[in-house]
Order: C-alpha cells, then structure tokens, then sequence
C-alpha cells in the first residue's frame, strides 16, 4: 500500500518533473560555458507554442517535438548574439528572452486557445508495461517515450561533460575563457553551440508540456517552470547526473500540491514550488559558496579578447 | 565615396557616454523595436500602418488617450524610481509585481478590515502599503546578504508566491459579500478612494508623488552621502570595499525603498483606480516587469524616469487600444517591452564610441 502510494507519487514526478529536467540539463551546459541564459521560461513558451501549432496542423506530435526543439534553438540564438558578440548585461539580455519569448507566444497563440490536440504523444501501453518486471509498471504509468529520452539525456550528458575531451573544452570556457583562447580553442564557437543546445533543450521541454503532459495550448501555460529550471541548474551544482533528483523532487511538489488541495487551500499549495526554491538556495548557496563546488568561475562574464577574466 | 570625406571624422571610445550618444542610442532602440515589433500585425491580417495608427490614437491621440496614458505612468514613476536605486547599486530587485500586489493587500486591508475612522484610511492605507512592499522585498535581500543568494531568482519566485496570495484571499477569506459568483472583494468604503484630475481617472496624489519624488531621488543620488555610497557599490564594489562603505547597508536599503515604492504604487492602484482587490493581473498590468525597462532606459536616472514612464505608459494604454479596436491579445506589449531592452543592451555598447569630427583644418595640417 505504501508502497504503491510512493510509487503513484513517483510516477507523477517524472511526468511533471521531465520538462524541468529538459531545460536544466540544457541550462547546465549553457552556465559550465559560462553564460548565464534567465531566457528559459521564454524559450520553453516559444517552444510550447510552435510545437503545439505544427503538431495540431499536421496531427504528427513527433513533428511538433522536432519542431518546438528547433524553434527554441533559433530564439535562443538572440541571447547568444547579445551577449557573445555584443557583450551585453546577460540577466538583462536573458529577461528580455523572457518577456519577447512568452510574449510572441501569447499574441500568437490566441486562435489556438483552448484547443485540444487529438494526436498526442501518448503514455506506455498496458502491454508494454505489465511486460516490465515487479514495481516498474506502477512507475511509469504516466511516463512515455520523451521521460526515457530524458533520462538518457542525462547520463550521456553527464558523460560528454565529465568525460570527453569537447566536455573538458566546454566546461574550461566556462572557467577561464582567455586560457582557452590561447589554447586554440573558439571560445565564441563553444559558447555559441552551448547556448543553441540550452536553446534546444528549453524548447524540448515546452514541447513536451504541450503535446505530451497537458496536449493543449493556454497562455502562461508553463507556469514558472523556466525560472524553477534556473533553480534547479544550482541545486544540481551544474552537474547533469543530479538534475533529475531536483526535477523529480519538484514533480513530486507540483503533484501532492495537487492531492492535497482537499485539506489546504490550493493557492497555498500552488505557492510551494516556488517558495521552496527560495528557501532551498539559502542552502545551496551557503554550501556551494563555502565549498566553492560548481560555479563556473567566468559566469556571466561576457569574454573580450585582450581582456582578463 | 569619397574618402576624405570619411577621415574628416574618427570614433573613439569614451567611458563616460554623453547624453547626446545615449539619448541616440535610446531613440534607435525604440525604433528598431517598432519596425520588428510590427510584424506580429501581419499575423493578424492588419497592415502595420492601421496598427499604428490605432496604437498611437490610444495613447496619446486625444485628451481621454492621454489620461489613460498618464493612468498607467503613475505606478511605472514610482516603481521604476525604486528600481532606479536599485539597479544603481546593481541590485537586481525583479519583485517589483509581488511588491506591488503586497501593497494592493495591505491598503485593502486597512480600507475593509482594520475599523479606522474615515480620516484615518488613506494615510494608513498608503504608510502600510508601502511598509508591506519593503518587507516583502526585504525577504530576498537579507537571503542575499546573509546567505548569498541570488536576488533575481528570489525576487521572481516570490513574485508567484503574491500572486497565489492574492488569488487566495479574494476567493477565500476576504470574498465580498455582495459579489456572488465573482472573486473580488467588497468596495472600499469612499474614505479610502484617491481623488481623481476633474472627469479623468487620473488619481493626482500619486502622480504628485511620483514627480517630487523623481526630483527627490536625483538630488538624492547627486548631493547625498548615503547617494554617494550608493554609486560606489553599484560602479565599483572593490572601491566600495577599499572606503570601508557597508555593501549590506546598501543593499538592505535599496530593497526596502524600491519594494516600498511598489507597495506604495500598488496602494495607489486600488484606492485611485479599482476601490476594491481584484485579481492580481487587473490590479497590475505587468507594471513590475515594465518598470524594470522603464528604470533601464532611464539608465537609472530617477528624473529620466519621468520621462521614460510615459513612454511606457503610452505603450501600456497603445497596447490596450489594440486589444479593444483589433483584437490583438495585451500581452502584445511584452513582445514590444523584450524587443526595446534587447536593442537598449545592444545598442548600449554602441553608445559608448563617440563620433568626433575633425575641422577640416586640421586633418589637412596632420595630413591623414
């Protein structure tokens, strides 16, 4: 019984805690090359959006995933020309993907409210999941194709960054920008592509919250998450093999906010997954400053050739 | 082209931008923005000079344009003069739409529930609202001067926490009585309404307000030794460090004047505009992020923030005029709000070169 409650809760996580995993692991690798992108909310929205019209249209969510995963790369490609190129504020450039990101999104999308998508990406099948061993088919109930992916996003991730020599580059533009350029290595090409996979990733994770988890289009529809993505980059010390704990851990706060409505009021409810974050970075950030583990150490700091730092 | 036309000139890099480069700077930005933002008409099937057109006779196009205007500028002065110290000290306060709603509850508080005489409420309102919205923004700034933690995520999340407050009390414990299926409170007893400029609903307290305020807060950055500080820690945190200048301070107060001026603008709102507390995306239409532009094309100058707020106030009520006449959504101004910060950071690094031009004297002397 308890058992199956943990693993009903579970399951909700994953499906509730993938497109937060998505963006974080994107926004992961965009802050270890040492950009800091606050755009995320806005590229999920941007990606959400196109995805949802293109899987509507041609009622092809796969389409619609491709397409929401390529849209968020290109939107994301306005803070990188910003904040590469032009060196500017990046909290400011990246607020200003925000604004324009959700904005387009909701000036846009107004035929399209309210719609229901009739092809969307659906959960397991039965069969495939009474095919899983003991326990498995109880977690990943509402879990499809995209949860898997994510979670192998992870891990591959986690390898490129940690254990190959592009992730070393990566992770060393992030760290000290001019050392690498004197090795030879683009700085701006390596910060440009990180930010197009965080771009990616961000928009993947809107598309699967249109066309997979809630397969219609609302305005405001991804409710925060992007800045709760921001978050969660820091809680899991920029390192991807700890992004799904905190996403889970979030999909399990956003699911029990929504069973425990019958007792609380739900605004209240509704307040802790943001709540928890401010209360949870007190935390993190006394531990990651007094063990200065993780902090990419030219964050934000637009590189200038000629110039420390 | 000829050449020696072009040398009759040289850029050169000053720190120090002029006003004539940033006000240049500052207008391309709006522009650019235009030119792009027009597109989202094409969308909608209408051709960018009837959206124009219809943008600019909602804001400023006749007198009930322009008060509608001056409506929607009074809460981006204040806040954005809160946000202008702020951003001056380089604290990044994005909170101002939490702060705001924080205000809008503690005013409607005192106005339905606290049991004071009718002479009373407006101050009180006002005192109150204004302490709400400072503590509310004093939450994040002490988790960044005890623990570190960065303002920008705190102030946002909290910015959702106020939301769902709000959202709370007007379906729950403070739903009016008379407002049956509706989620508003009760209206304010008319003690507690802001008199209105003649037939307009252009509450004139606040705008007052606002302006002294401006005037205030130039001189206070100017002349004053706390102002002085201020600049230090927001240009430079080492010198600030070397003067012995306490950065917390600094911090602590910035947070608390720029959340108590959104509390005080949220006051505002509910006792000059809406006389009860509705929900939170009628009580502030985005004024929280918009101020955070308003205050950056000001570059944080609190008497530019004059100005720059009835731009934005045009952009506001031009944004609504499209909304009622064509039907295009109100969040069409966000799209406008991101492009203008976009090509304000872009083009702030071009304001910074300045174009010197040489006489023509000269350069044939020094022959290049």
């Amino acid at each position: 019984m308890v058992l199956e409650l943990i693993l009903g809760t579970l399951n909700r996580a994953l499906a509730y805690g993938t497109p937060l995993l998505l963006a974080t692991l994107g926004e992961i690798y965009v802050e270890r090359a040492g950009v800091l992108n606050l755009g995320i909310e806005g590229m999920m929205m941007i990606g959400a959006f196109s995805s949802f019209v293109v899987a509507y249209a041609t009622s092809n969510p796969w389409l619609g995933i491709v397409v929401g995963a390529i849209v968020g790369g290109l939107f994301s490609l306005i803070h990188a020309f910003s904040s590469i190129t032009l060196r500017a504020n990046q909290t400011v450039s990246g607020l200003a993907l925000t604004m324009l990101g959700t904005g387009i999104a909701e000036t846009l999308g107004r035929s399209w409210e309210g719609k229901v998508l009739t092809s969307p990406i659906k959960s397991f099948s039965g069969d495939f999941l009474s095919s899983l061993p003991g326990g498995l088919d109880l977690l990943f109930k509402d879990s499809n194709l995209l949860v898997v992916v994510s979670i192998i996003l992870a891990l591959v991730m986690w390898f490129f960054l940690f254990k190959t020599k592009p992730g070393l580059f990566l992770r060393s533009c992030g760290e000290n920008p001019s050392a690498c350029d004197a090795l030879g290595i683009n700085v701006w090409k390596v910060r440009y592509l990180a930010v197009l996979w965080g771009g990616i990733m961000a928009g993947l994770g809107g598309a699967y919250i249109s066309i997979a988890y809630r397969p219609t289009w609302s305005s405001g529809m991804t409710q925060g998450m992007g800045w709760l993505a921001v978050a969660l980059t820091i809680f899991s010390f920029w390192n991807p093999i700890y992004a799904p704990l905190g996403a889970y851990l979030f999909g399990a706060l956003f699911h029990l906010a929504f069973r425990l409505q019958v007792f609380v009021a739900p605004e209240f409810l509704n307040s802790l997954p943001y709540l928890f974050p401010v209360i949870a970075l007190v935390f993190v950030s006394r531990l990651a400053f007094r063990k200065k583990i993780g902090v990419p150490g030219s964050l934000g700091k637009p590189y200038e050739r000629g110039k420390s730092g | 082209m000829d050449r020696k036309k072009l040398t009759q000139f040289h850029v050169e890099l000053s720190l120090q931008p002029t006003l004539s480069s940033t006000v240049f700077s500052s207008l391309l930005a709006i522009i650019l923005a235009f030119a792009c933002g027009g597109v989202i008409f094409l969308f909608y099937h209408i051709s960018p000079g009837v959206g124009y057109q219809t943008f600019f006779r909602g804001s400023l196009g006749s007198w009930y344009a322009f008060s509608e205007t001056l409506k929607r500028t009074i809460p981006l002065l204040l806040v954005g003069e809160g946000l202008s110290l702020a951003f001056r000290a380089q604290v990044l306060n994005i909170g101002a739409e939490g702060q705001i709603l924080l205000g809008a509850v503690a005013a409607t508080w005192v106005a339905l529930f606290s049991g004071l005489p009718s002479f009373l409420l407006l101050p009180a309102m006002f005192i109150l609202g204004f302490l709400a919205g400072a503590g509310w923004a004093l939450i994040p700034a002490i988790f960044k001067t005890r623990f570190a933690v960065n303002e920008v995520l705190s102030t946002l999340m909290l910015n959702y926490v106020a939301f769902n407050l709000v959202l709370y009390l007007i379906a729950g414990p403070w739903k009016g009585k008379g407002v049956r299926g509706f989620t508003y409170t009760d209206t304010f007893p008319e003690a507690a309404w802001l008199k209105t400029m003649g037939i307009t609903r252009v509450p004139y307290f606040t705008l007052l307000v606002g302006i002294a305020l401006a005037i205030g807060g130039y001189f206070f950055l100017k002349k004053s030794a706390l102002g002085f500080e201020l600049r230090i820690v927001g240009s430079s945190p080492e010198t600030a460090r070397f003067l012995g200048i306490n950065e917390e301070k600094i911090i602590l107060f910035t947070m608390f004047l720029s959340g108590g001026l959104s509390g005080f603008a949220g006051v505002g709102e509910v006792a000059g505009i809406h006389h009860l507390l509705r929900h939170p995306d009628h009580i502030s239409l985005g004024y929280g992020y918009t101020a955070i532009i308003v205050a950056w094309l000001a570059r944080a100058n609190p008497l530019a923030v004059i100005l720059t707020s009835f731009l934005f106030g045009a952009l506001l009520s031009g944004g609504d005029a499209l909304r009622v006449s064509l039907g295009i959504p109100f969040q069409v101004v966000s799209v406008f709000n991101g492009l203008i910060l976009f090509f304000l950071i872009s083009t702030e690094h071009l304001s910074r070169y300045r174009i010197i031009w040489r006489d023509k004297k000269e350069v044939e002397k020094n022959g290049s």
